[in-house]
Parts: C-alpha cells; structure tokens; sequence
C-alpha cells in the first residue's frame, strides 16, 4: 500500500519516562498478579478460620515484637525509598547510587527479622492447617523481599558501573521504587491478619 | 557515560527502498539455529505457538479417540481402568492448559502488535520465555503420560483424590506443576498484550478505535492476571499438601476439601472467558470483513466483553452446586449464571444484525461463524439448563455435561479459531488455504460434531456418568455410544483433512496479496507475511476501519530511527504519541532463564530443596537477561 506521511514524530525523545514508559506499566500489571496471590492468601486463612472451632487453631497467636518490628521497619524504609524514587526522577547519579546502598541494608535487616517471625508463630507447616497458612503467607512476602534485595542489589551495581548514567537506567531504578513500595504496601494488610485477627 | 546522543540514522532521510534495507537489517534474526533460538520476533514466536498448540489438539484429539474406542461397545477391552483415568485426565489438561488458553494467547501475540500497528510485543524476550516454559511444561505432562506416570485425578484434580493420601506416586504432582509451567507461561502473556495495546497502539488509534479482536484480549489478559493466581495458589498448596505434609485440605487437621474446589473453580470458571472472549473478538473480526460493514453496535460490544470479564468472577460455585453449598448461595450463584447469559445474547443479536445489514460472502471462514452461532446458541440454551440447581443435581457428573461444555468449548471456540486460522492463514504464512477443502473441512467437522456430541445430551438424560472406562450391556447405553465412537470418525476426518489443507497450502498453496480479503484492520496494510518490522513507518489511524478509509495510500509517520529497533509509545486514552523507545533485540538468555526454571521446577516435584538450590541459575539467568549489553537498545 501506498504512504503518505502525515505525522513528524522527529522531535520525541528517545525513550520514554514515567507513566508513559511500557516498564512502568509492566510492573503494575506484575504488582496486580502478585497483589491478587497475596489477597487470596489472606481470604484462605479467614475461609479455614471460618471453619476452625478456635483461632488460632492449636497454639497460642503469635508473638508480637519481631512481625512489629519488622513492620516499623518497612514503613521507615518508604523514606529513603521515596528520595531514592525522587533522586532516579530528577537523575542524580551519587544520590541515587547512595540511596540503592541504603535500601539493600534496608532489604537485608527485614529478612533477618523474619527470621524470627517463623518461631514466633508458635507452630509448624505441618502441625495443621493454621500452621499451613501463616508460614504460606510468609513464606510469600519473604519472596518478594528477597527478590526485591537481589533486584536492588544487581541495579546497584549498574549504577556504579558504565552502563548507570541513563535516563533509561534512572526509570528503572524508579520502577523498582514503586516494586518496593508495593512490597510494603501489601505486607500492612498481612501482618494485621497474621498478628491481629487471632487477637480478637 | 552514553547519555542520549540520539544521533542515529532516521527514516526521514531514506528513499522507500533504503529505508526498507536498514530497516531488515536491524530487525532480522540471524540466521541458523542459534538465530532461531535466539529471535524475539513476535510472529516467529507466535506462529510457533500456533503451531505447537495445535499439534496438542492433535493429541488431545488421539487420545479422545482411544476414549470412543474403549466406549464404542460395553465391557470393551481395548483399555483398562488405569489408562483410561490417565486419558481421560490427560484429554482435559492437554486442551485446556496446553492448547485452548495459549493457541487463544498465541493468535494474540501474533496478530496484536500488527493490528495496533507497532513493529513488535512489548516484553519481546518475555514473549520468548513465555513459549519455551509453555513448551517445557507440555513436555512435561506427555513424557508423564508414556511412561504410565500421567495424572488420573481428572482435570480438575480434586482433593482428596489428589491429596497425599489416596493420589500416591507423582501423577498428582506432574498435573500440578504443568499448572505452574503453564500459568507462568500465559501470565507473561498476558502482560505482554495489557502493555502492547495501551502503550503500543498506532497514533490517532484512540479507544473507541481499538479493532474488537484486540479489545477481546485485552479483557481476556485481564482475566488472566486476576483468575490465574488462585490456581496457581491452588497447585501450590496441593503440591506442599504432598511434599512437605502441609494440611490445607486435610480435614482431620483444620484443613477443607471444599477450599479446593473454590480456589480451582475461582480461576476455572473465569477460564471458560478466557477461551471464549477471545473466539468472540475473531468472529467479529470475521463477521465485518465478509459482510463488507463495521460490526453493529461497536459500543455495546466491548461493553459486553467487559461486562462477560466482570461477571466471569460470579459464577464459579455453579460448578459446586452438589457439594452442600447454603441454598441462598446457590441462589445467587443461579442468577449469575443465567445474567452471564445476557452480555452473550447481546453479541449475539450485533453479529445477526450486521448480517443481515451486510452482504454476507459464504468464504469457509464465514461459513465457521455460522457454525459457531448454531452450535454456541445450542450449548448456551443448555448452560441456562445447568444454570438451576434441581435440573444440575440431575444430570451433575454425566454425558450431559460433557455435551454442554463440548457445545460451549467447541462450538464457542474452536470453530471461530479454525474460521481464524483460514481468515489470517494468508497473513501468517503468504500463502492461502484451499477454499475447496475448506468448505469439506467445515462439512465434516460441523455434521461429526454434531452427529456426536448431540447423543451424549440424551446419554446424560438417560443417566450415563461421565468418567466410566466401561459399562455393563443391561444399561440402555450400547447403541448410542456405538453411533457416537462412529460419528467421531466423522469429526476426526474433519480435523485430519484441515491439517492436511494447512499444511499442504502453507508448502504450495496460491500466493497470497497484502490484503486478499478485503479487511479494515491494520495487519492487512503490511505484506503477507509481514517483514521482521511490520510497517516501514507507524500507521497513523483515522477512524475504526483504517484500511476502509483510506483506499489509496496508508496515512503514515516518519521520523524513527531505523539503526536500532525502534518504536512508538503513544497515550493510553487518545493514542497520542508520547515517545520513541527502543525495542529489545535478539537474545538467548530467554531460552536458558527457562531451562533453569524448568530445571527448578521438575526438581521441586522430588524435593522443596530444589526450589532453594534452583533459583540460583534462575537468578544467574535473569541477571545475563537485563545486564546491559552497550547496544544501540540502551541508549535513551
């Protein structure tokens, strides 16, 4: 077929940024599968603890201080994380590679915590299916810190390599912001479930 | 540093010819092995999955037979009861997870990019790994089934029957983790076109003027990311129940039987959406082109296709309706039911408007559309049947369910998928297929469908269950499965014939033109088959039905750079152009990040420790995937 040109697109720029990048849509459209896995997770533990003649069934509702401190933890790092979110927006090269070292520690601390958050539990995967659930929906926000720690540790390294000073490298760097943020985000309503509701 | 130089060669300084030179140069795959392990093309990939989603309805189709042999006469002896609950289960499996969603998903990778007018997939080496996960996960079920290790919990494998107790052995276990190659594969999918069709689209293709076909995947990738996740939890427990003596559905320790089958039919009914809006989106597509008119009632069309995606979600407890459920649940679950019904009729009655305002041309593709509004009409008739819960309590578990969801699956899918592949044969491969055949491959497939699933209504009446390997001669079943196993060879000579067409045609058939049908969508506006770059220059679309509008020469834009693969970002809404952005080129991380996941994956059926020890090559190949390589992509 025959064209005829009508539209300059000369004068775009070369990559695109923010909300127009295809990135940036991509990982909400991966923050909406996950975020429906971790809500199916929670409606799980509510339908078997609709069944259970007691709740938490077997043993005694979880300690309190290690999942707390960890939450505190996690709201705290959404600081560092907005500037570091910021810092990518505005393409500040020492700031951003300052502020992935402090989020890789901020990533790391949390998985330590959680360590402790498994005993604190008071029970086992395979002691029943209270057991199943809560150690299921830790074991799911475990993965996506540590996913989230590996990913901001590897960029990182880009950052401090040849290939960091780029818009395109800066949107990334954005991108895994708005992923830890998400990270945060939906661990809120998983600890008032794990920790809470056996309370009431 | 490499901050934007964005120097490189633009398309406004080539002649027709030089632009098409650079532009192949840039967007080819290398040759050879390793280039054809290594291409991010989109239609290289899709034709691919087209192709190897039909070589499992082959097989599917095998194995059904085995199944009308084996039920052809009472006490046959042909098959045991062993194998037999491995094909029966292997038959569902096999044509839901391996050929209806991903050959659904696989005309969509193909066909999406080039109706939106943009030169690839968004996520292009996203798109590699989707199909070589979707291949490893097929391999996985078949090497199962041949060495008689093939699930037999039926394909929805329910608990306690696949549970720790009564499913020993792997069969249980091999079902639940091609679950997972599977849904990780359409995931990815679906990603892939919700980004593609709102970033990607060409400039001046605002909402209201997205081709319905791409409207319909872009519910049914929304469908995806909200139904797949419950069964991937769902396997997921499963396989903990099994390996490391998790409790989920184990009642003697808190657990439900009953939560299976909520969390499989949370996404198992949504999957029936998923297979049919996207057949609804090519029979629209099919329905404008060969009665020479827009679709009626553009509006109440994607209206219905988000309306059928909502209520999708509400249906889920009509397939539990004999597990106990409270009755004012089951209530509301029959009145979702039949409401579903509404969003269908409406397309219905749009598509038999726009016939009848049109001139209709009786090519095969079209005669498939008329195949699938008798057959889905019959099969929704029947749906509103099981829809009420004293009529379901009757005939729950036996032909008559098989002859709906066959009418519903077949009828609403897969004639609108052959119609598909005869419409878009020539775009896929240059070639046309034989109209001759075509019109005998739509006889015999339309009469033997018929001929045998019509039967098993009455079979199912007559209280015949399903997922029997024999039965006795008292029971008055005999001569009716008789007429079925024959009338089955009738549907398989029609399959049989339509491969043979498709392949004999894609070797030798008539060459086809750029548009041999006369479309408006915009994959008819580049040739056929498509170069690696799709269009030489954007399309710039100007109404609903571009190629209509403009009869003589395609409304462009120009200024890409054409020295690295490079597209064009537009607006969500309006389709205004936002940016260029590079493309991603060829790689072969995609091919080993699936090796490693598949390694993981099979590994972990034996033992969790696999899942610790295999992501770290899964980790190593992600980090070799997105390690910046100073190409000419990076710069921004």
């Amino acid at each position: 077929m025959k064209e005829n040109i009508v539209l300059d697109l000369t004068e775009l720029p070369a990559h695109a940024l923010g909300t127009a990048s295809p990135s940036w849509w991509g990982t909400l459209a991966f923050m909406l599968i996950e975020g429906t896995g971790f809500a199916l997770s929670i409606v799980i533990y509510l339908y078997l603890m609709s069944l259970a003649p007691r709740w938490p069934l077997g043993t005694l509702p979880p300690d309190l201080f290690a999942g707390s401190a960890l939450t505190a933890l996690l709201l705290a790092s959404l600081v560092p994380n907005i500037l570091v979110a910021r810092w990518a927006r505005e393409q500040d090269l020492r700031k951003v590679r300052l502020g992935l070292v402090v989020m890789a520690v901020l990533g790391i601390v949390p998985l330590i915590l959680r360590g402790f958050e498994f005993p604190a539990m008071h029970i086992k995967w395979d002691q029943n299916a209270y057991g199943s659930i809560v150690w299921v929906m830790l074991g799911l926000h475990t993965t996506h810190i540590l996913t989230d720690v590996i990913e901001t540790l590897v960029l990182a390294c880009l950052m401090f390599s040849r290939h960091g000073d780029t818009p395109r490298r800066f949107g990334d760097v954005g991108d895994n912001a708005m992923y830890w943020n998400f990270v945060v985000a939906t661990w809120l309503p998983m600890y008032a479930c794990l920790y809470w509701i056996p309370r009431l | 540093m490499i901050r934007s130089k964005d120097d490189g060669l633009r398309d406004t300084a080539l002649s027709d010819k030089e632009l098409n030179r650079a532009l192949a140069s840039t967007w080819s795959a290398q040759p050879g092995l390793w280039g054809a392990l290594s291409t991010v093309d989109h239609k290289v990939i899709g034709r691919r999955y087209i192709a190897t989603a039909f070589v499992f309805l082959a097989l599917g189709g095998v194995l059904s037979l085995l199944m009308r042999l084996q039920l052809s006469q009472p006490e046959a002896r042909f098959i045991g009861p062993d194998r037999y609950n491995q094909i029966f289960t292997m038959h569902g499996s096999n044509m839901m997870f391996l050929f209806a969603v991903p050959v659904m998903q696989a005309m969509a990778v193909y066909l999406v990019p080039l109706m939106v007018g943009t030169r690839n997939i968004a996520f292009p080496r996203l798109n590699a790994f989707s199909y070589w996960i979707y291949v490893a996960g097929g391999l996985l079920l078949w090497t199962a089934f041949i060495v008689d290790t093939g699930p037999d919990v039926g394909w929805f494998a329910y608990v306690p029957l696949s549970g720790p107790q009564y499913g020993v052995g792997k069969r249980a276990d091999i079902w639940a983790q091609m679950i997972t190659f599977t849904e990780v594969s359409a995931l990815a999918i679906a990603v892939e076109i919700v980004v593609t069709v709102f970033k990607q689209r060409g400039p001046g293709m605002s909402l209201d003027r997205i081709p319905l076909f791409v409207w319909s995947m872009l519910v049914t990738s929304f469908l995806i990311i909200l139904a797949m996740p419950a069964i991937m939890i769902a396997s997921t427990s499963l396989i903990l129940d099994r390996l490391v003596g998790t409790h989920f559905f184990n009642p003697a320790e808190g657990g439900d039987v009953l939560l299976w089958q909520h969390l499989f039919w949370f996404f198992g009914h949504p999957e029936v959406y998923i297979i049919f809006l996207p057949a609804v989106g090519m029979v629209s597509t099919i329905v404008a082109t060969f009665t020479r008119r827009p679709v009626f009632g553009y509006l109440a069309m994607v209206m219905a296709l988000v309306a059928t995606g909502v209520l999708a979600f509400g249906l889920w407890v009509h397939h539990m309706f004999v597990a106990g459920l409270p009755r004012l649940g089951e209530s509301f679950f029959t009145a979702s039911s039949m409401a579903i019904a509404v969003p269908a009729g409406l397309q219905i009655f749009c598509w038999l408007a726009t016939i009848w305002a049109g001139k209709p041309i009786f090519k095969t593709p079209f005669l498939f559309v008329i195949g699938f509004i008798v057959i889905f009409v019959i099969g929704g008739l029947t749906g509103v049947m099981v829809a009420s819960v004293p009529f379901d309590t009757q005939v729950h578990d036996t032909y008559f369910v098989v002859a709906h969801f066959h009418y519903v699956l077949v009828g609403g899918a897969v004639f609108p998928l052959l119609g598909a592949i005869y419409y878009w044969f020539p775009k896929l491969t240059g070639k046309m297929m034989s109209e001759t055949l075509g019109r005998w491959v739509f006889g015999l497939i339309f009469v033997g469908f018929n001929l045998t699933f019509f039967p098993m209504h009455i079979l199912g009446l007559q209280g015949m269950p399903r997922r029997i390997y024999t039965y006795q001669p008292e029971m008055p079943w005999a001569g009716l499965n008789m007429f079925i196993s024959l009338s089955a060879i009738v549907l398989a000579a029609g399959f049989l014939l339509f491969f043979v067409d498709a392949i004999r045609s894609a070797r030798s058939g008539a060459v086809a033109s750029a548009n041999p049908w006369g479309a408006s969508t915009l994959e008819w506006a580049t040739a056929s088959p498509p170069q690696p770059y799709n269009f030489a220059r954007p399309p710039v679309v100007g109404s609903r039905e571009p190629l209509w509008a403009e009869a003589t020469a395609l409304p462009v834009a120009a200024g890409l750079r054409v020295d690295r693969r490079e597209l064009l970002i537009t607006g969500v809404v309006e389709g205004i152009p936002e940016a260029r952005e590079s493309s991603v080129g060829n790689s072969i991380w995609p091919l080993w990040a699936a090796l490693a996941t598949t390694l993981t994956l099979v590994w972990s059926i034996f033992s969790p420790w696999a899942v610790v020890w295999g992501s770290i090559p899964v980790a190593v190949s992600l980090i070799g995937w997105f390690w910046p390589k100073g190409v000419l992509e990076d710069e921004s």
